[in-house]
């Protein structure tokens, strides 16, 4: 029925901690709540958000880094549950992954030609050395870090942040996936050189149909690189649509609030001074909407109850009882 | 600095472990009339009681207590990473029946447990010393490597690693062991110290093979044939030295291990040398 290629369903993730509190047992970290979230084929999908507002577990829930508390991951429409083993490392084979930092994901010790061939060898794409040769070189060709015979033998060290994370693309997309999870895989990156990165995702996700999910806390960059925008706000979804037409006439309070405060290249006047405030606490997070501490908007019902998902036409919808109910 | 002292010294006594023996050719047990003599020019470090020369001695025992020290560390390093990196990689079970281990040998005392296994060995050859020293001084290493790789095991690489999917030994012995090279480094060279140290203190108490002369047997004669009391300081200080000396040179090679392993010593020293 659904042309996902990597779909979540009602994922939720409670985190308990390790140690008890004063009073024996923690309460939980309710990280996420909730999420549905849907990957297609050559196309871009953004998860924006503020820090600590779950994007990373989602990311990590989706790559199966550790089981949902409840939901589940469903892979070309079958579900999947593959946390360790055998099944981990196929389902690895399907779903990559690319790190914040590309100054921690590559081992110090090994060269960049080490870090692109393991995959290659792991998964059985190579029979030679030559073929490996070969594929390492046509692998940094596709990621633009030419002259290649310059870049197989460097050491990490001797890359610069751009560079690394370059690497860290090639290696994901060594394994030949259906699906690479990007989390903030700009954020750590010299400012003039985020363009050229995400530029490059953009067209490794057209040219080889990967299904390509963009986390971001800069809804700018969403909007410039993704097809599809969601929002998320403490653990939950509260919007999600085309990005175009979610940024243009954004439905929910919040999304707006980050779109205000976003530097918007466009936009002639500053920005008026908009305070986000801050974000609730995830361990006793508001009750009902969980925004309405902050929502110039905020009605009696939004303490109440969590707002359903309205739909809003054309594949858009959102999570506020104002839009349920327009006055 | 540091680091350059500690090699030339590790570097001299290895020349002379190996290389040694082979340039005086003399027999370290062969016995002469000349007993008890100061160091002269025929015998350069003097002679024992029984007229054994100590300077043959010392070159052929430096073979013997080199020989012990690194053939235990090397026994011990390779228990040590087995224990701690596998069992901090993986944790739970595998970690725990580790950890339980460790602490066993690391609250024995390990001077009495080898002076007790010792006393079982069949023969108390330089090989099977060397082994009840490694049985009894791993357990160190291995808490200190678990503890590195219980960090290391989070860090971004190895989770890229384990994504690329890379299985877990593979990711043990390929990513995680070459970050912790100078952690390895550090405890093996700490270890070859204490090997010696308890190879000598078995000789010296009598209890390793008495027929093959190393630091720790001349002691051992030096201390029976009452060195100290008679004033043959000759007899019992060079033996002595060399064990005093070998432990300053590895210590002074961690210290440099440690500057150049720690990256926060690293970059102050480039900055210097920016500045
Ligand atoms: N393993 C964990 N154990 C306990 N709490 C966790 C764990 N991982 C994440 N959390 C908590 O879950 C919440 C969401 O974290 P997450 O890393 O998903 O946020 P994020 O949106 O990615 O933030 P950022 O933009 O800072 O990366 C945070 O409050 C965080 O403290
Ligand atoms: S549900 Fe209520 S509080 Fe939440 S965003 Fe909508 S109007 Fe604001
Ligand atoms: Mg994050």
């Amino acid at each position: 029925m659904s042309d996902f290629v990597l779909e979540g369903r009602d994922l939720t993730k409670h985190f308990t901690a390790a140690r008890g509190g004063r009073w024996g047992r923690r309460p939980p970290v309710r990280a996420v709540d909730d999420v549905s979230l849907g990957l297609r084929a050559g196309t871009v999908t953004a998860l924006v958000g503020e820090s600590g507002c779950g994007k990373s577990t989602v990311a990590r829930l989706l790559a199966q880094v550790y089981p949902a508390t409840s939901g589940e991951v469903l892979l070309h429409g079958e579900p999947v549950k593959a946390h360790r083993g055998a099944a981990f490392r196929a389902y690895r084979r399907q779903v990559q992954l690319i790190f914040q930092d590309p100054f921690a994901s590559l081992n110090p010790f090994h060269r960049v030609r080490y870090h692109l061939a393991r995959p290659l060898r792991i998964h059985g794409h190579v029979r030679s050395d030559a073929d490996e040769q070969e594929q390492v070189a046509e692998l940094l060709e596709r990621v633009s870090l030419t002259p290649v015979e310059q870049f197989m033998d460097k050491m990490p060290h001797e890359l610069s942040g751009g560079q690394r994370q370059r690497v860290a693309i090639a290696r994901a997309l060594a394994v030949q996936p259906v699906a690479l999870i990007a989390d903030e895989p700009v954020s750590m990156l010299d400012v003039s050189i985020r363009l050229g990165v995400l530029r490059l995702l953009e067209k490794l996700a057209d040219e080889s149909g990967l299904a390509l999910l963009y986390i971001t806390h800069d809804i700018a960059s969403a909007r410039y690189f993704a097809q599809d925008i969601t929002v998320m706000y403490a653990g939950r979804l509260i919007e999600s649509g085309e990005a175009e037409a979610l940024t243009q006439s954004p439905a929910h309070p919040y999304t707006r609030l980050l779109l205000e405060s976003a530097p918007d290249p466009d936009r002639v006047t500053a920005p008026e001074t908009v305070r986000l405030g801050e974000p609730p606490s995830l361990i006793d997070p508001p009750s009902g909407c969980r925004f309405h501490p902050r929502c110039p908007l905020v009605m009696p019902v939004c303490s109440e109850r969590v707002p359903e998902r309205t739909s809003l036409g054309e594949g858009r919808w959102t999570h506020c009882w104002a839009a349920a109910h327009p006055s | 600095m540091k680091i350059k002292a500690g090699v030339a010294i590790l570097a001299f006594f290895t020349l002379m472990a190996i290389a040694g023996p082979l340039l005086i050719g003399a027999d370290p047990a062969a016995t002469s009339n000349d007993g008890l003599q100061g160091p002269s020019s025929a015998h350069w470090l003097g002679t024992t009681q029984t007229g054994q020369d100590i300077l043959v001695q010392i070159v052929y025992g430096a073979r013997v207590s080199m020989g012990v020290g690194v053939l235990s560390a090397v026994i011990a390093t390779l228990l040590a990473v087995a224990v701690g990196l596998v069992g901090g990689y993986f944790g739970g079970a595998i970690d725990e029946t580790f950890s339980v281990l460790t602490n066993i040998f690391l609250v024995l005392p390990s001077l009495p447990l080898i002076i007790v296994l010792a006393g079982y060995l069949p023969q108390r050859g330089v090989a099977s010393v060397a082994v009840v020293i490694a049985v009894t001084g791993w357990a160190w290493g291995a808490r200190v490597l678990r503890a590195q790789t219980l960090s290391v095991r989070r860090r971004d690489f190895v989770e890229a690693a384990r994504a690329s999917g890379e299985r877990p030994l593979r990711i043990i012995f390929f990513e995680i062991l070459p970050v912790l090279l100078p952690v390895i480094a550090t405890s093996f060279l700490a270890t070859v110290v204490g090997a010696i140290l308890a190879e000598a203190g078995l000789s010296f108490l009598g209890l390793a093979d008495l027929s093959t002369v190393s630091w720790g047997s001349m002691l051992y004669f030096a201390q029976n044939g009452q060195a100290l009391l008679i004033g043959a300081w000759w007899w019992f200080i060079p033996p002595g030295l060399c064990i005093a000396l070998i432990g300053t040179g590895l210590a002074l090679v961690n210290f440099g291990i440690d500057e150049i392993a720690n990256p926060r010593l690293r970059t102050i020293k480039v900055r210097k040398a920016r500045a």
